[in-house]
């Protein structure tokens, strides 16, 4: 057991702040997950429970709204995060192929982190940047049009 | 070319900072304007709400009850999920002071003192960019206390969500909003009577918002005779897929389909031939080659079988096979059904399930038919229009390219080209 608290007096703070933006505190629930996964990188079941504690809510809610939503991770994701777009106008320009060649390069599968802790892998469905179809984020920034040749200089660069 | 209104700023100098935007709107609207006078206009201007539902903006804004001593709250629906939609993005980015003129302008017109912009979780540059003009705004005095010089007061709060297409559905956004997972609500009571936090609120969508400031300076007059009969002014197209030149277009309602995939998006990729034209948004129904002199009005693509939705428009080229195009259509739905009602969460995956067998060369003939039946009972048994959405693009690709199902069910040599 870790025995460092996650809302640490900073968060907690912060976290006041954000509360005080909403006449119920329970809407200041996923901007809590915000900032703890900002802050953290992923969210851990200790977290969870200092923030079911904070809001005075079962954990069992907390685990719900992590569970629901795809932003939120309980494990760290690795140094780049890949998300690569699967929906029908990225698809349409090849989306399936860069895919592919990605997972093989990678040695991943959607929703993994590879051995060395530097690439995470999520196949994801449209991201709102189909003007650039075939795309993915890494990290806050969309790229594309994406090519076989595009992916594989971002991975290198990435693995540096 | 047909003028640009929004679609101005996504050139530079841009909207980004006070230092290239005036709010001359919000100044006329809260010096010389009263609150009725706002909503005339709006009503004169037949806006319709740009989020998918093409519902009329001021009829929205009637039904929403004035003096029950509540607050009535104004929720920007910033979510923008639909499939083949990146317009709100281009307005988050590069004009976020024209979106914050038109928060300012529906809250004034309606009595509002509170806003809060439930924005995507992926978009993270948007979200920054917003959050530097609303601190902007603040120290400005175009929010806060005592708007330019009145006794109004709005504040604007932006919230973040965390990756969940039905979020962007109204009450799925409201229920995330109070921090529960986005199950949509049962409605009636609609959000105008009973939304946020138990309180009568408004619903717009980001683009509905951002014509606002346009409608206050040029007149609802103006903006209505941009547009068709009902169908006020224009709409930002997304456009994607097999064409030459994929974007965002400014156009007014009603221009026909033909001229924005081959005047604007520059025509179909290589000169390929033309199959298919989804026209509103992932859920709109499918349009064939010869459908395509439609009008993208909401009322003309309705009467044609589908909808104007989102204003996303992907184009399809001859090469694209249609049962893989409908598989990865309906993977969407089958991932993002909230799984609150049974018949869209066992329907959207049983699809799914059934179209991979097809697609992996396992298909029978009978399954066209258990398709069929599975989607009609897809739309209209459920709480939220997810469902509806399914079935309307789901049920198209099956009526209007059956052959090329047949076909590939029984030609097991078929392969899709990608
Ligand atoms: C499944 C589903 C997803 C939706 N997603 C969005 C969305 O991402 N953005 C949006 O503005 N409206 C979306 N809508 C429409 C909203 O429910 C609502 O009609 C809209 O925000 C109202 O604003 P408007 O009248 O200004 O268009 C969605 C609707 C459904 C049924
Ligand atoms: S389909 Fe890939 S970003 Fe929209």
């Amino acid at each position: 057991m870790n025995n460092t608290l996650a809302l640490t007096p900073t968060l907690r703070e912060k976290l006041n702040q954000i509360c005080a933006n909403y006449p119920v505190q329970r809407a200041a629930l996923l901007p809590a997950l915000h900032l703890i996964q900002e802050t953290y990188g992923f969210i851990t079941l200790e977290a969870e429970r200092e923030v079911a504690e904070y809001f005075s809510i079962p954990l069992a809610d907390v685990r719900e709204v992590m569970t629901f939503y795809t932003l939120f991770h309980s494990k760290p994701a690795g140094a780049c995060h890949i998300q690569i777009c699967r929906t029908l106008s990225c698809d349409l320009r090849g989306a399936q192929k860069l895919i592919s060649h990605l997972q093989e390069k990678l040695g991943i599968q959607s929703g993994e982190t590879s051995a060395d802790q530097k690439f995470s892998l999520s196949v994801v469905e449209c991201l709102g940047a189909c003007e650039i179809a075939p795309m993915a984020k890494v990290g806050k920034e969309f790229i594309g049009p994406l090519t076989i040749e595009k992916l594989d200089e971002m991975v290198e660069s990435c693995s540096q | 070319m047909t003028q640009k209104l929004i679609s101005r700023f996504f050139e530079p100098p841009y909207a980004i900072t006070l230092e290239h935007y005036s709010y001359e709107a919000a100044k006329k609207a809260f010096v010389q304007m009263r609150p009725q006078a706002i909503e005339a206009e709006v009503k004169k201007s037949n806006l319709r709400g740009l989020g998918g539902a093409g519902f009329n903006c001021a009829m929205k804004w009637s039904f929403v009850p004035r003096n029950t001593g509540k607050p009535i709250y104004l929720v920007v629906n910033a979510d923008e999920g639909e499939p083949g939609t990146f317009k709100d993005k281009y307005i988050l980015t590069y004009a976020p002071h024209l979106l914050i003129e038109g928060i300012m302008i529906a809250a004034f017109a309606v009595g509002i003192h509170k806003a809060y912009v439930y924005i995507r979780g992926e978009y993270e540059q948007p979200f920054l960019n917003l959050k530097c003009a609303v601190e902007e705004a603040y120290q400005n005095g175009f929010l806060g206390k005592n708007i330019l010089g009145t006794q109004f007061d709005l504040d604007v709060v932006i919230h973040r969500g965390a990756g969940a297409y039905i979020c962007g559905e109204e009450t799925g956004l409201l229920e995330s909003l109070e921090g529960k997972k986005g199950y949509p609500r049962l409605k009636p009571p609609f959000p105008a009577i009973v939304g946020l936090f138990g309180c009568p609120t408004v619903i717009n969508n980001v683009e509905t918002l951002s014509y606002l400031p346009f409608i206050i300076q040029n007149g609802g007059e103006w903006f209505a005779a941009l547009g068709t009969e009902k169908n006020g002014g224009m709409r930002l197209f997304s456009v994607s897929g097999h064409v030459e030149r994929p974007g965002v277009y400014e156009l007014p309602l009603g221009i026909p389909l033909r001229k924005i995939i081959f005047e604007y998006a520059g025509g179909v990729c290589g000169g390929r031939k033309l199959k298919a034209v989804v026209p509103g948004g992932l859920s709109a129904a499918i349009l064939t080659a010869d459908e395509i002199d439609v009008k993208m009005d909401f009322d003309s693509l309705r009467a044609a079988g589908t909808m104007g939705g989102s204003g996303g428009i992907i184009v399809l080229d001859e090469t694209t096979c249609m049962v893989e195009a409908l598989q990865v259509t309906m993977r969407f739905y089958a991932h993002e059904s909230c799984g609150q009602c049974s018949p869209c969460r066992e329907g959207t995956g049983w699809i799914y399930r059934i179209l991979n067998r097809i697609v992996s060369h396992h298909g029978r003939l009978e399954d066209i038919k258990n398709l069929t039946d599975i989607g009609m009972f897809l739309g209209g048994t459920t709480i939220c229009a997810l469902a509806d959405g399914a079935q309307m693009t789901f049920l198209s690709y099956l009526k209007k390219f059956r052959r090329e199902f047949e076909a590939f069910i029984q030609n097991k040599e078929m392969a899709c080209q990608h």
